[in-house]
C-alpha cells in the first residue's frame, strides 16, 4: 500500500477536522471529543506509516504535488506537498508521540471543565505541526508554522484564569514572533530573488541547484552571499521556535501549560519545528559553503548558536528546582545539540537526535506529569521524594528516559544519537569550540538528570502530597511504557554498525563502522557520562534530602553561582531592562509625537488663525465704518455674519491644512527634483 | 444583463429608505430598525446581482450609466463599475448592515439614526461608483453630513468636538481637491475620470496642465493629494481620526473604519495615480516615508493607548497605511511594473477589504465591552471575561488574530502580498514595516490578556453576559468571512485579477 504526494494533505487534515468538530461539540461531550481526536490521530499515524513505506521505496527522490493557491495578475501563489524520507520519518514520529500524549491526557485532564476544548487545541497543534512537515512550499510551511504558534499560545494559556499562564502564553507568542519576522523577511527575499517558494518543482524550486547557484553567486551587504543572508534570516525563525539563545526565554515559562502540552511542545511539535526547518532548507544553508572569500557561512552561525544554547541550557538546568523547568532547560540544551549537528554539516545526526529525543523527552514529561498528577500538582522536587516505591511504573520508565537523555552507553537511544552529533562536531574543521562545549554539556546533563531522579524518587516523602501519591491508572502508564520501549529501541536504527536510518534519510547507503568507531571519543564520552552520574549520585542519592528546606549541596558550596543559575542567568531581567524598556520608550515617543507635536501644531495653527480671524473682523469693521458709510444695512449685516463665521475654529483647521499643503508641496517638489 | 440601472439602484435604494423614514415620523422603534436594516441589506442583494453577471476579464467599466447632467459644464451623471468598485461595494454591503445590527440596542431616536445611517451608506456607495468628478465629489461631501450628526448626537462625552474636528478637517482637505479639479477642468474641459485617466496615462494631461503655467500644475496635484490624504488618513493628517473613531457610537465607528477610510484609498487608486502617474512617481520617495510613519508610529502609538477604542483606531491608521505604502512603492518603480508591483497592488486591494472586515469586528467587540460596563472602555477596566463569556472571547480573539495577520485568516493574505511586493520594490521599507507587524501583535495580545484572561476583575468581576442573538448575528458573518477569505482568497482576487496587471502596465513609468 502506498500513498501519493497528492494525497499527503490527508495527514494534517484528519486532526484538523477533529479540531474543528471538537470546537462545535457541546461542552459536556467529553468522551466524544477525546474519541474524535484520538481516532483522527490514529488515522494520521496509519497514513504516516504508509507514507514512510512509500518514501522508502525510493529514498533519494522527492515526491511532490503542487497547486496554485490563488493568483494576482500574473503572479501565482503556489503551494504543494512533499514526500521524502525526512517528511515521512517526522510524520510517523509526530503522529505516534502525539497519539500517546492524547491518550495520556484522558487521565491527566479528566477533572478539567474545559476538557473538550483541550482536545480541540491539541488536535490543532498536531495538525499545524504535520502541516509544517508535509509542506513543499516555504509559504505553506510558514502558514503552518504560525498556526503552531497560535496553538501553543492557546495551550500554554490553557488555564487562562491564572495570570502567570496568560503572561507566559503571550510571552511565547511574542518572542517566537520576533524570530518569525526574520523568517518572514527571509521568505520575502527568497521569493523575490528566485521567483518561487516551492522547495522542489521540477528544477525550478528554491532548493534545487538552479536557484541555489544564483543565490550563492550574488552578494549583498557586508559581502555576504544572498543565500547566506536568506539562510540566516530563516534561521531566526528557528531560533525563536526552537528556543535557541537568545530567544530561549519563552520556553521555560511555557511550563505554565498543562503537562501534556509541555510534552507535546518539547517533544513532537513546536521546538522540533525549528530543527526540522533547517534540515528541510539544508541545501539553501549549505549553498555558501563552496564560497572561498565569504565573511561567514550560515551554518557556522548555526553551530555556534547551538553550542551556546547547549551549554547554557545545561548549566541553568542544574539550578532549577521545579521538575518541569529542569526538563524544559534540558530541552533547550538538547535542541542546542541538534543545532550543532546541523551547523557542523550533519543534518542526518540532527534528525536522528530529534527523533530519539522526541520519544524520551515525551516520556520524561509525561512521567513528570504522572508524578505531578499523583502528587496533587506539587512540582517542586524539594517537596517530593520517595516516589520510587509508590509509583513503580512511573519510576521505571522515568529512569529509562533519564538514562536515554544522559546518554548512558550502548542500550539507550540518546547515547547513539548524541554520539553521532559529537562525532560530527569533532570532525568539523572550522572550530573545535562547539565540540568542547557539547562535551561539557554531556557531564552537566548526566548530573542534573541524576539530581532530578534522586530528588523525586529517592529518600522519603517530604510533603503530604508526596506521601499520598500513588501510581496512576493504565491510561497514563501504558503510554509511558510504550514510550520507554521506543526510548530504548529507536537507537538501534542508527548505530554506526547498522546506520539504517541515516541511509534511508539520505537515500544513499552509509558505510557501516564498528560500534566503537572513533574509540577515543567513545571512551571519553562514556567517562564524562559516568562522571556526571557519579557526582549526582554522590551529592543527591547517597544522602537524600530529609526535609523540604534543606539547602541544596551546590547552593551551600556556591550560593552566588547557584542563585544566578536558579534565576535563569537573569535573561528575563536583562531583556526587560533593555528591549522591554526600549519598546516602551518607542511607544511613548510615538504617542508623544502624536499628542504633543502633530496635535499641538494643529492646535497652534488653530489659535493663530483665530487671532487672524479677529484681526480680519476688526479690519472689516474699520473698513465698514470709515469707507462705506453709505453702504446699505443689508451689506452691513452680511459683513457681520461673515465676520462672525470667522471667529470659530473653522479657520484654524483650514490653516492647518494650508500648512500641510505647503509641507506636501515642498515634499513633492523635493521628490520631483530628483 | 437587462437594462435595469443596477448601479443607480445600489446607490439610491438606501436613500429611498432614508426618505421613507423622513416621511414616516410616527413609526415605532422596531419598525424603524427593520426598515433601516432591510434597506441597508438591499446593497448586498444588488451587489450579488452585479457579481453574478460581472465579467472580471473584461477591461474597462461595466454596468455603465451615462446621462447628460449639466451640459454647459460637460458634467455627466456617469456611473460604472470595475473590480475595485465592486470590491468596495461588497465591503460596504457587509459592513453597513453589521453597523446597523451593532446599533440594534440604541434606544434614543431610532428613526433619525436609521435615516442618517442610510444616507451615509448611499453616499459612500456613490463615491465608489461615480465616474464623473461632480457627482463623485457630491457623494464625497454628502457622506460627511450624516457622519457628523451620527458622531455628534449618539457619540460619547467628547463627541461634539470630535465630530466638529472630523468634519472641518475633511472639508478643508476637500476644498483643496475641489480647487484642483477646477484647475483640471480649466485645462482640459473634462471631469470624466476614464477620459482623464487616458490623458494621464499618455502624458497629455501633464502637458495641458503645464499650459496653466507657474506653480499651478504642482498645486493641483498637491491639492487633490491633500484631500485624499486627510480622508485616509495619511500621516501626519491623521489627528482627527483617533477621537472621531473613539467618540462615535459603535456602529458608526465600524462604518467609519470599515468603509469611509477606504474612500480615501479608493481615491488614491482611482484618481490620483491614473491622473498623475509621473508626479506620483516623483513624489513617491517622500510619500513612502509618510506611509511608513503611519505603519510604525500608528502601531507604537496604539501600544500606549489605554482607551481600547483609541487603540483600535490607531491600529486602523497602521493597517490603512500598508495600503498606501504598497501603492507608493508601486508608483515609485522605474520601468514597467513586474511581479512585485502586481503583488503589492493586489495586496493593497485585498488589505482594503480585509481591514474593513477585521477592524469593524474589533470595534464591535470593544463596543460590547463598552455597553456591558456602562461606558467603560479602558484596557484595565476588565479581566477574565473569557471565563464568563467564552463565545464572545472566541469571536473577538479570531478578529484580533485576523487583524494581526495570522495565516489562515483574511489579514495574512493581503499583508503577505503587500510585503512581498514592497520587498521586491524597496526592500528596506518592507523591513522597516515589520516593526509595525511586531507592535500590532504586541498590543493586541496585551489587550486580549488584560481583558479576557486572568481572574475576573473590574467591570467583569461579577461575570460578563455572553453574546446574545443580535450580537451573534452581527459578529458571526464577519468572522465567517475572515476564515473564508483567509482560506480562499481567490474569491476576491478573482474580481480584480486582470485589472491590477493592466494598471501596473499602464501607469508605472
Amino acid at each position: 500500500m502506498t500513498i501519493s504526494a497528492h494525497n499527503l494533505w490527508l495527514i494534517p487534515l484528519l486532526p484538523l477536522l477533529a479540531s474543528a468538530s471538537c470546537s462545535v461539540i457541546r461542552r459536556r461531550g467529553r468522551s466524544l471529543a477525546a474519541t474524535f481526536a484520538i481516532l483522527a490521530m490514529a488515522g494520521s499515524f496509519i497514513l504516516s506509516c504508509i507514507a514512510l513505506r512509500t518514501a522508502l521505496l525510493s529514498p533519494a527522490s522527492h515526491l511532490t504535488s503542487n497547486f496554485t493557491w490563488f493568483g494576482v495578475g500574473d503572479y501565482a501563489v503556489r503551494l504543494g506537498w512533499l514526500l521524502d524520507p525526512l517528511t515521512a520519518f517526522m510524520c510517523v514520529m509526530v503522529t505516534l508521540v502525539s497519539l500517546l500524549i492524547f491518550i495520556f491526557s484522558i487521565g491527566y485532564m479528566k477533572d478539567d471543565p474545559n476538557f473538550k476544548q483541550f482536545y480541540c487545541f491539541l488536535s490543532l497543534f498536531a495538525a499545524a505541526m504535520l502541516g509544517i512537515v508535509v509542506a513543499n512550499s516555504l509559504l505553506l510551511l510558514f502558514i503552518a508554522w504560525e498556526l503552531v504558534g497560535l496553538s501553543s499560545y492557546l495551550l500554554i494559556g490553557f488555564w487562562f484564569h491564572k495570570p502567570a499562564a496568560a503572561a507566559a502564553a503571550k510571552k511565547a507568542f511574542i518572542t517566537t514572533r520576533i524570530g518569525d519576522l526574520g523568517f518572514f523577511m527571509g521568505i520575502l527575499w527568497l521569493n523575490n530573488a528566485t521567483g518561487s517558494l516551492l522547495f522542489y518543482d521540477g528544477g525550478r524550486g528554491v532548493l534545487e541547484p538552479g536557484s541555489l547557484a544564483g543565490l550563492a553567486a550574488q552578494t549583498t551587504v557586508g559581502g555576504l552571499a544572498v543565500s547566506t543572508a536568506i539562510g540566516l534570516l530563516v534561521f531566526c525563525g528557528a531560533i525563536g521556535k526552537s528556543g535557541q539563545f537568545p530567544l530561549h526565554v519563552w520556553l521555560p515559562d511555557a511550563m505554565e501549560g498543562p503537562t501534556p502540552v509541555s510534552a507535546l511542545i518539547h517533544a513532537a511539535t513546536m521546538v522540533a519545528a525549528g530543527v526540522f526547518l533547517i534540515a528541510r532548507v539544508y541545501p539553501l544553508m549549505t549553498a555558501d559553503l563552496g564560497l572561498a572569500g565569504a565573511p561567514v557561512h550560515a551554518l557556522t552561525v548555526v553551530a555556534f548558536i547551538g553550542a551556546i544554547t547547549a551549554l547554557m541550557g545545561a548549566c541553568i538546568a542544574v539550578g532549577q528546582n521545579d521538575i518541569k523547568r529542569v526538563l524544559a532547560f534540558s530541552t533547550v540544551s538538547q535542541l542546542g545539540y541538534m543545532m550543532i549537528a546541523l551547523g557542523v554539516g550533519s543534518w542526518v545526526a540532527a534528525i536522528f537526535h530529534l527523533l530519539t529525543h522526541a520519544f524520551f523527552k515525551a516520556l520524561l514529561f509525561l512521567g513528570a506529569g504522572s508524578v505531578i498528577h499523583a502528587a496533587h500538582h506539587e512540582q517542586d522536587m524539594r517537596s517530593l521524594g520517595g516516589l520510587g516505591r509508590r509509583m513503580r511504573v512511573t519510576f521505571g520508565t522515568f529512569a529509562i528516559g533519564m538514562m536515554a537523555l544522559s546518554g548512558v552507553p550502548f542500550v539507550f537511544s540518546g547515547y547513539w544519537s548524541k554520539e553521532s552529533i559529537l562525532h560530527a562536531a569533532h570532525e568539523w574543521d572550522v572550530s573545535s569550540l562547539p565540540f568542547l562545549m557539547g562535551l561539557s554539556a554531556v557531564v552537566l546533563t548526566a548530573f542534573y538528570m541524576t539530581r532530578l531522579v534522586a530528588e523525586v524518587f529517592f529518600g522519603k516523602a517530604r510533603s503530604a502530597s508526596a506521601e499520598h501519591a500513588h501510581e496512576n491508572s493504565g491510561v497514563m502508564t501504558v503510554p509511558l511504557v510504550i514510550l520507554a520501549v521506543c526510548a530504548v529501541g529507536l537507537g538501534f536504527l542508527g548505530t554506526p554498525a547498522w546506520p539504517w536510518l541515516q541511509s534511508q534519510l539520505t537515500g544513499s547507503t552509509m558505510p557501516a563502522h564498528s560500534l566503537l568507531e572513533g574509540g577515543g571519543l567513545t571512551v571519553l564520552s562514556i567517562v564524562l557520562v559516568s562522571v556526571g552520574i557519579g557526582t549526582g549520585w554522590a551529592l543527591y542519592a547517597r544522602h537524600p534530602r530529609q526535609t523540604e528546606d534543606v539547602q541544596d549541596p551546590l547552593e551551600r558550596a556556591a550560593p552566588g553561582a547557584f542563585g544566578f543559575l536558579a534565576a535563569r542567568m537573569r535573561f528575563d531581567e536583562l531583556y526587560l531592562a533593555t528591549f522591554g524598556r526600549a519598546n516602551g520608550y518607542i511607544a511613548a515617543l510615538a504617542d508623544w509625537l502624536d499628542r504633543r507635536v502633530v496635535g499641538k501644531i494643529v492646535e497652534l495653527a488653530g489659535r493663530m488663525s483665530q487671532s487672524a480671524g479677529r484681526f480680519n473682523r476688526e479690519a472689516d469693521e474699520e473698513g465698514l465704518n470709515t469707507g462705506f458709510n453709505a453702504a446699505s444695512d443689508e451689506l452691513r449685516l452680511a459683513g457681520k455674519l461673515y465676520s462672525q463665521a470667522q471667529t470659530g475654529e473653522t479657520h484654524g483647521y483650514l490653516r492647518v491644512l494650508a500648512i500641510g499643503f505647503v509641507v506636501l508641496a515642498i515634499a513633492s517638489m523635493l521628490g520631483g527634483s530628483r | 444583463m437587462s437594462s435595469l440601472p443596477l448601479l443607480s439602484l445600489i446607490i439610491l435604494t438606501p436613500w429611498v429608505g432614508s426618505l421613507l423614514l423622513v416621511c414616516l415620523p410616527g413609526l415605532g422603534a422596531r419598525a424603524c430598525r427593520g426598515i433601516t436594516l432591510a434597506f441597508s441589506l438591499s446593497t448586498l442583494g444588488f451587489a450579488l446581482c452585479v457579481l453574478s453577471s460581472f465579467n472580471p476579464a473584461a477591461p474597462g467599466y461595466q454596468f455603465v450609466e451615462r446621462r447628460d447632467w449639466i451640459s454647459s459644464l460637460n458634467v455627466h451623471y456617469f456611473l460604472g463599475l470595475d473590480g475595485l468598485s465592486l470590491l468596495m461595494v461588497l465591503l460596504t454591503a457587509v459592513v453597513a448592515p453589521a453597523g446597523i445590527l451593532a446599533s440594534w440596542k440604541l434606544s434614543s431616536d431610532v428613526r433619525f439614526f436609521g435615516l442618517l445611517f442610510l444616507a451615509l451608506q448611499g453616499a459612500a456607495l456613490g463615491v465608489f461608483l461615480a465616474l464623473d468628478f461632480v457627482p463623485w465629489f457630491l457623494f464625497w461631501e454628502l457622506s460627511l453630513v450624516p457622519a457628523y450628526f451620527l458622531i455628534k448626537l449618539w457619540g460619547g462625552a467628547g463627541a461634539s468636538r470630535a465630530a466638529y474636528q472630523f468634519v472641518i478637517y475633511t472639508i478643508g482637505g476637500s476644498a483643496f481637491m475641489l480647487l484642483g479639479f477646477a484647475g483640471i477642468f480649466l485645462a482640459t474641459g473634462s471631469l470624466d475620470f476614464p477620459e482623464l485617466s487616458r490623458l494621464g496615462a499618455d502624458g497629455t494631461l501633464a502637458l495641458k496642465l503645464a499650459s496653466l503655467g507657474g506653480f499651478w500644475p504642482m498645486a493641483i496635484f498637491v491639492g487633490i493629494l491633500l484631500g485624499l490624504a486627510v480622508k485616509v488618513p495619511l500621516f501626519p493628517f491623521h489627528t482627527w481620526l483617533p477621537s472621531a473613531y473613539a467618540e462615535a457610537p459603535t456602529g458608526v465607528s465600524m462604518f467609519l473604519t470599515g468603509v469611509m477610510s477606504k474612500m480615501g484609498v479608493y481615491g488614491f487608486i482611482r484618481i490620483l495615480w491614473p491622473l498623475f502617474p509621473m508626479r506620483l512617481h516623483a513624489s513617491a520617495p517622500c510619500l513612502i516615508w509618510l506611509a511608513l510613519a503611519g505603519v510604525v508610529l500608528g502601531a507604537f502609538a496604539a501600544m500606549r493607548q489605554t482607551d481600547l477604542k483609541r487603540m483600535v483606531a490607531y491600529s486602523s491608521i497602521n493597517h490603512v497605511s500598508y495600503c498606501l505604502l504598497a501603492l507608493f512603492a508601486v508608483a515609485s518603480a522605474n520601468g514597467p511594473g513586474g511581479e512585485p508591483s502586481v503583488a503589492a497592488l493586489g495586496g493593497s486591494l485585498l488589505q482594503m477589504f480585509n481591514h474593513g472586515i477585521s477592524a469593524s469586528a474589533l470595534f464591535f467587540c470593544v463596543g460590547i465591552l463598552e455597553t456591558r460596563s456602562g461606558g467603560l472602555r479602558g484596557a484595565g477596566d476588565f479581566g477574565g471575561i473569557r471565563s464568563s463569556a467564552p463565545l464572545f472571547a472566541g469571536l473577538c480573539g479570531i478578529s484580533m488574530f485576523s487583524s494581526l495577520g495570522l495565516p489562515g485568516l483574511n489579514g495574512f493574505v493581503g499583508e503577505f502580498l503587500i510585503f512581498k511586493g514592497v520587498w521586491g520594490l524597496i526592500p528596506w521599507a518592507a523591513a522597516l514595516s515589520c516593526l509595525g507587524l511586531f507592535a500590532t501583535a504586541y498590543f493586541l495580545l496585551t489587550f486580549w490578556q488584560r481583558v479576557f484572561h486572568g481572574p475576573k476583575s473590574g467591570a467583569a468581576a461579577g461575570g460578563f453576559a455572553e453574546l446574545h442573538g443580535v450580537e451573534v448575528v452581527t459578529l458571526a458573518p464577519l468572522v465567517a468571512l475572515m476564515f473564508l477569505l483567509g482560506i480562499v482568497p481567490q474569491l476576491l482576487t478573482g474580481l480584480f485579477n486582470p485589472l491590477v496587471g493592466i494598471w501596473v502596465g499602464h501607469f508605472t513609468k
